[in-house]
C-alpha cells in the first residue's frame, strides 16, 4: 500500500468552464497499491474534478486531441503519456487549444 | 526519463514539435518557431521597410505571439517596420472586457501603441445589443462580417500599410476543410493565399506571418515565454459547424501530425476548372468595402437591425434584400419571416 500522492497543482487552462471556472486545483490522490500513472489521474479526475460534458475534456481513456498537457512544465508526449507514472509534488497543465485565439 | 534537445544536445527538451517530430529546448524552441516565421515572412516577402504595419490583436494566444514575434523579428532583422496593435472592442459585457485588458497589458509589455475600435463607434451597435435582437445562435453571423470590416476601418483611420493577422496554420487548413464542405470555390481558392493585395478602396492589404506555425506550438510559445494573454470561450455559442470541422482536424491531426500541412497543401494547389462561375468582386454602393452584391454583407446586416428586421442578411432572403434595399414595400407575410428573431 503506497501512501497519498499530492501534486504540486493541477491546471485546466481554456477548459476551466467544464471545472466549475476553477482554473487551479490543490490534488491528492488517494492511496492505492500500485503507482499512479496518467490515465488513472484522468479517470480520477473525470470522477472528481470535472462538472460537465466530459466529453470535451476526455476522448477514450486520454485527452480530446487538441488539449495539451504538460508534466513538470515538459509537454507529455515526452514523457510517455498515459503511462508517466505520477511522482510527489508533480505539476500537471492541461491547456485547451479547442476555443478562441 | 528525461529527453535531450535533438538541436544543442544540451538542454533537456521540453517539447515534441508536430511540424519535424523533433524534441527541443525551450531555447532552441523559441529560436526555431522564430526563424520560420522570419522564413515565412522572407520567403512571401510580406513587409517593405518603412511601412506602418498593424497587429490585430485580440489578447487571445494566436495574436499575442505574432504581436511578440513581430517586435523580436523586427529587431532583430531591422525590418523597419512600424508596428501597432489594432484591437476590436464588440461590445460585449464580460469577455471583451477582461481581453481588452490583456491587450492593454501587452501594449506596454511590448512597449507598442495599441488602437481600440469599438462596434459602437463604427456600426452604432454593440454585440450585446445585437445579440438582444437576432438571438444567440446567429450572432457569430454578425461577428464575423462586423470584426473583419472593423479591422479594416481601424487601419484605414491609422492609416497603416497593412494588417496582420494571427491566423495559424490549423486556423488556416480548418478554413480549407470549411469551404469544401460548403463548396464554396471562391473562399477555397482565396482562403490559402499568405497576403491579400488591396482590393479596393476601403481594403488594406492583410497578411498571415503565422501561416505555418502549428496551433500546439503557438500555445507552447506562449507558455513558455511566459506572455500574457486571454483564454476564455466566447461567451455566445460558437458556429457548430465550425467546431465539427474543428473537432475532425484534431482527429485526424492526432493520428498524423502532418495533416495540417498536408490539407494546407491541397488547398494551395488546388485549381479551379475552366468555366466555374466566380463571383464578380465589386465594392459596396453604400460603404465602399469589397463585395459581390451591390450592398456588402455588413451594410445589409446593419439595415436588417436598424429597421427591426433582423434576419435581413443571414440565411437564404437574397429576393427580400433586394426589395428592401430598394426600399420596395414589403408583403406582411414577408415582414414577418424577417422580423422573427432567428433560430435554425
Ligand atoms: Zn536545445
Ligand atoms: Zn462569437
Ligand atoms: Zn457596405
Amino acid at each position: 500500500m503506497e501512501s497519498p500522492l499530492p501534486l504540486q497543482s493541477l491546471r485546466v487552462g481554456g477548459a476551466e468552464l467544464l471545472f466549475d471556472g476553477v482554473k487551479e486545483h490543490q490534488v491528492t490522490l488517494p492511496s492505492q497499491s500500485e503507482p499512479w500513472d496518467m490515465k488513472q489521474l484522468l479517470v480520477w479526475i473525470q470522477r472528481n474534478l470535472l462538472k460537465e460534458r466530459p466529453e470535451l475534456f476526455v476522448q477514450g481513456d486520454s485527452v480530446r486531441p487538441g488539449i495539451l498537457v504538460l508534466i513538470n512544465d515538459a509537454d507529455w508526449e515526452l514523457m510517455g503519456e498515459l503511462e508517466y507514472q505520477l511522482q510527489d509534488q508533480d505539476n500537471v497543465v492541461f491547456i485547451s487549444t479547442l476555443h478562441g485565439g | 526519463m528525461p529527453v535531450q534537445c535533438s538541436s544543442c544536445g544540451e538542454r533537456r527538451a521540453m517539447l515534441k514539435r508536430p511540424k519535424t517530430g523533433h524534441s527541443l529546448c525551450k531555447e532552441c524552441f523559441f529560436w526555431a518557431f522564430e526563424e520560420e516565421v522570419h522564413q515565412t515572412i522572407v520567403a512571401a516577402q510580406l513587409f517593405k521597410p518603412g511601412e506602418t504595419v498593424g497587429i490585430g490583436a485580440s489578447g487571445g494566444k494566436d495574436s499575442t505571439v505574432l504581436a511578440h514575434v513581430m517586435k523580436v523579428l523586427n529587431e532583430r532583422y531591422n525590418y523597419g517596420l512600424k508596428l501597432i496593435l489594432i484591437s476590436v472592442d464588440e461590445g460585449i459585457t464580460g469577455y471583451r472586457d477582461d481581453s481588452l485588458e490583456t491587450v492593454k497589458r501587452n501594449q506596454q509589455q511590448y512597449d507598442l501603441p495599441l488602437k481600440i475600435v469599438s462596434y459602437e463607434e463604427l456600426y452604432g451597435w454593440t454585440m450585446d445589443a445585437i445579440v438582444k435582437q437576432v438571438g444567440l445562435k446567429n450572432n457569430c453571423t454578425f461577428c464575423g462580417v462586423f470584426r473583419r470590416q472593423a479591422l479594416d476601418r481601424g487601419a484605414l483611420m491609422l492609416k497603416v500599410d497593412k494588417i496582420c493577422t494571427g491566423h495559424n496554420a490549423d486556423d488556416v487548413a480548418e478554413t480549407v476543410l470549411m469551404n469544401v464542405l460548403r463548396g464554396d470555390i471562391a473562399r477555397l481558392r482565396r482562403c490559402t493565399a499568405i497576403s491579400t493585395a488591396s482590393e479596393g478602396e476601403g481594403v488594406v492589404p492583410r497578411c498571415k506571418p503565422l501561416k505555418y506555425a502549428y496551433e500546439k506550438e503557438i500555445v507552447l510559445y506562449a507558455y513558455f515565454k511566459k506572455l500574457d494573454y486571454f483564454s476564455t470561450e466566447c461567451i455566445y455559442s460558437p458556429n457548430a459547424y465550425r467546431g465539427y470541422a474543428r473537432t475532425f482536424l484534431k482527429d485526424l491531426e492526432s493520428v498524423r501530425p502532418s495533416t495540417i500541412m498536408d490539407i494546407i497543401h491541397s488547398g494551395e494547389n488546388l485549381s479551379v476548372r475552366e468555366g466555374v462561375k466566380m463571383p464578380v468582386q465589386g465594392t459596396c454602393s453604400r460603404c465602399g468595402y469589397i463585395s459581390s452584391q451591390a450592398l456588402c454583407k455588413s451594410c445589409v446586416l446593419l439595415e436588417g437591425l436598424n429597421r427591426g428586421l433582423p434576419k435581413l442578411g443571414i440565411g437564404k432572403h437574397h429576393r427580400l434584400h433586394d426589395k428592401i434595399l430598394t426600399k420596395q414595400p414589403l408583403t406582411e407575410a414577408e415582414e414577418r419571416k424577417l422580423r422573427k428573431s432567428v433560430d435554425f
